[in-house]
C-alpha cells in the first residue's frame, strides 16, 4: 500500500529499527562516530558552532536555540560543569521521550557526552521519572555498555576527555519537568522553581554552570554531527529548522508517534498523517503544549506548525503532546479538564499559581454547572492575565493557557453555557436534557428496563416520556435505543 | 570486551555489525516492538506465539530481534518481517491467533495477511 510520506524521522531514526539493547546494533548506525570524530579530531568550539549553526531549538517546548545555551555555559571557566538531560516527560498524552529513551539509548548517551566536550563538563545527569522503569533499565544498559566499550569514563579514545552518566529519579512531579525545580529536586530539595536569572547555563546543579535539555534536542544532535549542520537547517521553516516529534492522542484515528518537519500544517499532520477523526465526526481543535498550551481549530488548518506561528496563535509548542478533539467535545469541559490538572500539580509555592488555579477552575466549574453569569467571563480573563503576569514560574505563567484560549477561539460556546444554559456538545449534564421523540418511539419499553433510576414511564407499542427532574442523564437509554428516538438536548 | 582506544577501531565494529545486518539478507528477519506500550498490548505473547509457530512449522532461518517504539499505537503490537530480497512489511493489531497466521501464510509461503501498516515516514539514516 502506497502512502503519502509526510513524516522525516530524524529525533526518533533508530526507535523500531535497532535493538536498544544491544550496543552493537548502535554501532552499525554508525553510533558513536559523532563523539569519536568531535573528542579526537574537533574542538569544544566547532561542535557548539555546528549545532549553532543548525538552527536547533529547545524541543522541551521553550524552543531557546541549543547552540547558543551551550555557549553561555561554555563561557563559564570553572572546574566543574553538568550536563542534565531532562527526561522528566509529564503532559498527559505525551510519551515521545519514553519512545526515545526505549528505543535508542545510546543515541542520548552519545549526545550527552558531545555537549559535555563542547561545555567542558565531565559528569552527565539524566532525571527521569521513576515511572519509566523499561527506560530506565535500558538506558542504565546502554551506560554500562557504553562504559565498557570505553565510550564512557575517563581518557575517552585516549583524547583526555573524561565523561561519565549518572541516573536521578523524579517521582512523577509536573513541575520538576521546569528546568529550576528538576535542579532543586536533583538536589534533593523540595521540587519548587527559583525565579531565573541566574540561568541554570551560569549557575544550576550545585550552583555550577549546567546545561538542561530535553530528550529530544539530544536525540538530534549526533544525527547533526554525523550528516552536518547545512542538511539540519535546509528542513524545516526559516526560524524553526529540523522536525518535531508529536504524540497524537484524542479523538484520531492514528493514534502514535509522529514526526514531521518543522512548516507542516495542521491538516497534514490530521488528515494524511493522523487518518482524521474517528466515526466521520468532524474534526474540531487540538490542544497542543499539554495543559500549557492552546487550541488550534478547523480554522487553523492551514497554518504551518513552528514555534513562532503556534505562539502566534496563543498556543505552543510544548514538549509534543497533541490531543486531537471531535465535534463532541465542550471546549469548556476541556479547559477544566486541564485545569484540574495544574490545580493538581502546583507546588504550591507562589500563590497566583496555588490559590489562582483553584479560582479558575471554580468559575469553569461553575459556567458546566449551568450557574455561570456574564460577569464570569471578565473574571476570568482578569483572572487569567494576572496569573500569568505574576505567577513564578513556566508552570503557573502558562497554565491559563487553555482558559484564554478556547475563550478566544470558542466563544460562542462559553456564551452558550451562560446565556441559553446549553452545551453545544452535549458533554455538560447539567445543560442537558434527554428527551424521547414521540414520532419516532414505538413503545418497546427497552429504554424504561435499562433506566437505572425508573424514571421514563409509558405502555407498551406508546410512546415513552422521561421525567427530567428525576433524570440522572447517564445516557444508558440512548445506547439502548434502536430507533434513534432518545436525543440529548 | 575490550574498551575501543581510537576511531580506527570504532570503524571496525561499526563494519563488523554492519557486517551482521547484510548476512542477516538471506533469513528471515522478525522484529518485534518491545517497548513499555508494545508489551502492555501484548508484544511478548507475540513474539512467544511466533517463535512457537515458526517451530512448528519446521521454519529454519528465522532471526528474531527486539526493538523500541514502532511508533503506531493505533496499531500495537506490531511486527516488521522482512522476507529475503523483500522490502520489510509491518503488521499491526496482531494477538496470538493473527501471529500464528501470520508465520503460517507470511512466513512460509510469502502470502500477505491482513493487518498491515502503511509506513508513512521517511527514516534519516546515517
Amino acid at each position: 500500500m502506497e502512502v503519502a510520506k509526510k513524516q522525516l524521522r530524524i529525533a526518533t531514526r533508530n526507535c523500531g529499527f535497532i535493538d536498544p539493547e544491544n550496543i552493537e546494533d548502535y554501532f552499525g548506525v554508525r553510533g558513536y562516530e559523532a563523539l569519536a570524530n568531535a573528542i579526537t579530531a574537533s574542538t569544544p568550539a566547532a561542535v557548539i558552532d555546528e549545532v549553532k549553526k543548525s538552527g536547533l531549538r529547545g524541543r522541551g517546548g521553550g524552543g531557546f536555540p541549543t547552540g547558543t545555551k551551550w555557549s553561555f555555559a561554555a563561557a563559564n571557566q570553572v572546574p566543574q560543569k553538568y550536563v542534565v538531560c531532562n527526561a522528566d516527560e509529564g503532559d498527559p498524552g505525551a510519551f515521545m521521550d519514553r519512545a526515545v529513551l526505549e528505543g535508542d539509548p545510546h543515541n542520548i548517551v552519545e549526545a550527552m557526552a558531545l555537549c559535555g566536550y563542547a561545555i567542558g563538563a565531565s559528569i552527565g545527569v539524566v532525571y527521569i521519572r521513576a515511572e519509566y522503569p523499561l527506560a530506565i533499565k535500558r538506558l542504565v544498559k546502554a551506560i554500562e555498555d557504553a562504559r565498557a566499550y570505553g565510550l564512557l569514563g575517563k581518557n575517552i579514545l585516549g583524547s583526555g576527555f573524561d565523561f561519565d552518566i549518572e541516573l536521578k529519579y523524579g517521582a512523577g512531579a509536573f513541575v520538576c519537568g521546569e528546568e529550576t525545580a528538576l535542579i532543586r529536586s536533583m538536589e534533593g530539595s523540595r521540587g519548587e522553581p527559583y525565579t531565573k536569572p541566574p540561568f541554570p547555563a551560569n549557575s544550576g546543579y550545585w550552583s555550577k554552570p549546567t546545561i538542561v535539555n530535553n530528550v529530544e534536542t539530544f536525540a538530534n544532535i549526533p544525527a547533526i554531527m554525523v550528516k552536518g549542520a547545512d542538511w539540519f537547517s535546509s528542513i524545516g521553516t526559516e526560524k524553526s529548522k529540523g522536525t518535531k516529534v508529536f504524540a497524537l492522542a484524542g479523538k484520531i484515528n492514528n493514534t502514535g508517534l509522529i514526526e514531521v518537519p518543522m512548516g507542516i500544517t495542521l491538516e497534514e499532520v490530521i488528515f494524511e498523517v493522523g487518518g482524521g477523526c474517528p466515526g466521520g465526526k468532524k474534526f474540531k481543535a487540538v490542544q497542543t503544549g499539554g495543559p500549557s498550551g492552546g487550541a488550534l481549530t478547523y480554522k487553523d488548518a492551514d497554518v504551518p506548525i513552528d514555534y513562532d506561528n503556534l505562539l502566534a496563535k496563543n498556543s505552543m509548542m510544548g514538549s509534543g503532546g497533541m490531543i486531537v478533539m471531535d465535534e463532541d467535545n465542550c471546549m469548556v469541559d476541556v479547559a477544566k479538564f486541564f485545569l484540574d490538572f495544574t490545580m493538581d500539580e502546583t507546588c504550591g509555592k507562589c500563590t497566583p499559581c496555588r490559590i489562582g488555579s483553584k479560582r479558575l477552575y471554580e468559575i469553569l466549574s461553575k459556567i458546566t454547572h449551568g450557574q455561570g453569569t456574564e460577569a464570569d467571563f471578565e473574571k476570568l480573563k482578569t483572572l487569567a492575565v494576572n496569573i500569568k503576569d505574576t505567577a513564578l514560574c513556566g508552570l503557573g505563567q502558562t497554565m491559563p493557557n487553555p482558559v484564554l484560549s478556547t475563550m478566544n477561539t470558542f466563544a460562542d460556546e462559553y456564551i452558550a453555557h451562560v446565556r441559553d444554559k446549553k452545551c453545544p456538545a452535549g458533554v455538560c449534564t447539567d445543560l442537558l436534557e434527554i428527551v424521547i421523540l414521540p414520532e419516532k418511539c414505538v413503545g418497546c419499553t427497552l429504554c424504561a428496563r435499562v433506566c437505572p433510576v425508573n424514571c421514563i414511564s409509558g405502555k407498551v407499542k406508546e410512546a415513552h416520556v422521561i421525567d427530567q427532574a428525576a433524570c440522572i442523564k447517564c445516557g444508558a437509554c440512548i445506547e439502548k435505543c434502536k430507533f434513534d428516538a432518545i436525543v440529548k438536548k | 570486551m575490550a574498551k575501543i582506544a581510537s576511531i580506527a577501531e570504532l570503524k571496525k565494529l561499526q563494519e563488523k555489525n554492519k557486517a551482521k545486518v547484510a548476512a542477516r539478507k538471506d533469513k528471515i528477519l522478525v522484529n518485534v516492538s518491545l517497548a513499555t506500550c508494545s508489551i502492555a498490548s501484548g508484544g511478548k505473547a507475540v513474539m512467544e506465539a511466533i517463535k512457537d509457530e515458526v517451530t512448528k512449522q519446521g521454519l529454519s532461518d528465522v532471526e528474531f530481534m527486539q526493538s523500541g517504539c514502532m511508533t503506531f499505537c493505533y496499531a500495537e503490537p506490531t511486527v516488521i518481517v522482512t522476507l529475503p530480497g523483500k522490502e520489510p512489511v509491518c503488521f499491526g493489531k496482531l494477538d496470538e491467533k493473527s501471529a500464528r497466521e501470520l508465520v503460517q501464510k507470511y512466513l512460509k509461503n510469502g502470502e500477505v495477511v491482513d493487518n498491515v501498516v502503511p509506513v508513512n515516514y521517511v527514516r534519516v539514516e546515517l
